[in-house]
């Protein structure tokens, strides 16, 4: 009886050891994306835009076309390759700073136009590659570099719900946000993931989904304090599901 | 400002086709296959922006009003990285905007073009003509080591010209491009020739660089981040190769009466055509005076400057700025040559007058 190859590493990924923290949600929802794109068979045709921040070198992971962006300007990027090429797949991929914070007006304004784009918002409360900062997505009372005592609402503004805001926006098409701080979500996760793909597959316009993310490092965790710290904070500012579904 | 009727008609090849300078640029774009379009209004190119929002749809091109000159300049970016002729206009503020987006084409090595129609400053200024920033188009503006192509049209024709030239040097030397002029030339009205200006269909450059999807061969990777030790440095080196061999081949000017001139006035864009006229006055009456026109500002036409100044000791340089442009001419003519400035800020206007008097005052002070 011969062994059969039952599982085994996304071409979408390269086999190569990444650079991220031990805990870090980056390398699950890389591995997801990978999966994902593999699945729908449409590596060959993927444009991918790598952020400014902790996955900027996700080029070195990723087994297709990808460029570099501007910290923030991401959808400006992705909406003209769209355009422009719009038999292609283009997606981007990004953090807090990048999407909520610097990229703001860029993510509000492709998702208003409804560029038939998908972006992956990886939001771990944290700016990681600078060393910590306060994010929009930062918790009240959370410490962080810049934020030593706690973040304060007077004086730091509350957490930003970027993904509430976007859902009133007639021309977003899919919303939703999941974590992958257990298996379980994992698989929502890659299941949200997959749908905002097909979406663009199937020409239904503009679908990001939000993934709740661990950084040990800079939230001063442990790795598993950190699984807690999103099961059990993060979830309650930033509730899990579907914000929005025109499909 | 309504839209002039025909502004909105198709355009037909007439002989000579009465356009703005603004709408020069665009066609010009339009022309040389621009594929995507991106712009925020400003004065004075808003001409700019309105006629690219029909004609480029006209030519199921690709036309955004974006959100700001931030995501203008990265969508040329965006663009630009799929392998397509893009282009950004704005003035002054916004093309302090665009400067990081400038730096991130120059270090990715992206093809780009970007106009300005430069207004008076600093600040919010005002809406008039300036040449003030020349600096930021010739020293840098952005951050890092880098250059890019810059080129100052002096008629609404030109604007035309140099827009399709600026197309083809930016895909040649993977170079930005910048389309440098002012209110003055971005609004008048001027006839063009325009059937001598194709529309370009073949014989583009190729780029095998190029984002399309990894389909039959290894993905590529586009960006300036170079973190290995030395790595960044040998980018650098190569990209000053590349600027090398830019400013060997690729620095034009127009001479005026050059050859013989005890006295050179250096000026470029709506300046060189006031300065041209006082040219032609002076020389009627008698005075050995010429015009250097530089077509590209950067490369600056130093060589040309440095033949001039072995036998014509005095260079008046003339700007709508504090003096910019003449620190150039200085370093250009290596002390050989004794070089003045006159100059308007703020929006103002050298007059003809004004650009006379100051000549014939040069001229009459003893030797250099």
């Amino acid at each position: 009886m011969t062994l059969q190859r039952v599982f085994k590493k996304p071409v979408s990924l390269i086999d190569v050891p990444t650079h991220y923290c031990a805990g870090c949600g980056h390398g699950i929802i890389h591995r997801i994306i990978a999966e994902v794109i593999d699945e729908l068979a449409i590596r060959e045709r993927i444009i991918a835009i790598a952020p400014v921040g902790c996955a900027v070198l996700a080029y070195d992971y990723w087994n297709f076309d990808t460029t570099e962006a501007a910290h923030g300007r991401c959808p400006a990027v992705a909406t003209a390759i769209k355009r422009t090429m719009p038999d292609n797949i283009v997606f981007t991929y990004q953090g807090d700073g990048d999407l909520a914070a610097i990229g703001t007006a860029e993510t509000v304004h492709a998702a208003n136009r409804g560029d038939n784009i998908t972006v992956i918002f990886v939001n771990n409360g944290v700016y990681g590659m600078t060393g910590g900062q306060m994010a929009p997505t930062t918790l009240i009372g959370q410490r962080t570099a810049t934020t030593q005592h706690g973040r304060n609402a007077a004086c730091d503004g509350h957490p930003l719900k970027i993904l509430e805001m976007l859902a009133v926006l007639e021309g977003v098409c899919y919303l939703e946000r999941t974590s992958v701080e257990s298996p379980a979500n994992i698989i929502k996760t890659k299941q949200a993931v997959k749908k905002a793909f097909k979406n663009q597959i199937e020409n239904k316009g503009f679908s990001m989904v939000e993934v709740l993310s661990m950084c040990p490092t800079y939230t001063g965790r442990s790795i598993e304090s950190s699984i807690k710290w999103i099961k059990e904070r993060v979830s309650k500012d930033y509730p899990l599901g579907v914000l929005k579904d025109r499909v | 400002m309504t839209p002039n009727k025909s502004q909105n008609a198709k355009h037909k090849p007439h002989k000579n086709h009465l356009m703005t300078g603004n709408e020069a640029i665009g066609e010009g774009a339009v022309r040389a296959g621009c594929a995507l379009y991106a712009g925020y209004p400003i004065t004075p190119q808003n001409e700019l922006t309105a006629f690219m929002s029909y004609r480029m749809k006209e030519k199921s091109r690709i036309f955004i009003q974006s959100e700001s000159e931030i995501a203008a300049i990265s969508m040329v970016f965006g663009a630009s990285v799929a392998g397509k002729r893009a282009m950004t206009s704005s003035s002054s503020p916004g093309i302090s905007l665009k400067q990081e987006g400038i730096s991130y084409l120059a270090g990715c090595r992206l093809p780009g073009v970007i106009v300005n129609v430069m207004r008076g400053g600093p600040g919010l200024g005002n809406i008039a003509p300036s040449q003030a920033d020349y600096f930021q188009a010739v020293k840098g503006g952005g951050h890092g080591d880098y250059h890019i192509i810059v080129l100052a049209p002096s008629s609404v024709e030109e604007a035309m010209s140099l827009t399709m030239l600026a197309f083809d040097l930016s895909d040649t030397y993977r170079v930005p491009a910048m389309i440098l002029t002012d209110g003055i030339l971005g609004q008048m009205m001027e006839p063009v020739g325009i059937s001598k200006f194709q529309f370009k269909t073949a014989g583009f450059i190729k780029k095998p660089w190029a984002l399309t999807g990894a389909k039959g061969r290894k993905p590529r990777v586009i960006k300036s981040l170079w973190l290995k030790p030395g790595a960044l440095e040998g980018f650098n080196i190569k990209l000053q190769q590349t600027y090398k061999k830019i400013k060997d081949k690729e620095a034009r000017q127009e001479t005026f009466y050059c050859n013989d001139a005890e006295l050179i006035v250096v000026a470029y864009g709506s300046v060189s055509r006031t300065a041209k006229a006082a040219v032609r006055v002076l020389r009627s009456k008698g005075k050995r005076v010429g015009l250097l026109r530089p077509i590209t500002l950067w490369p600056f036409p130093e060589q040309a400057i440095k033949r001039y100044a072995k036998k014509t000791k005095k260079f008046l340089t003339v700007e709508m700025s504090a003096g910019q442009m003449v620190e150039d001419v200085r370093l250009a003519v290596e002390g050989k040559a004794k070089v003045s400035f006159y100059g308007r800020m703020g929006g103002g206007i050298p007059s003809q007058n004004e650009i006379e008097k100051e000549i014939s005052k040069l001229l009459s002070l003893r030797g250099a």
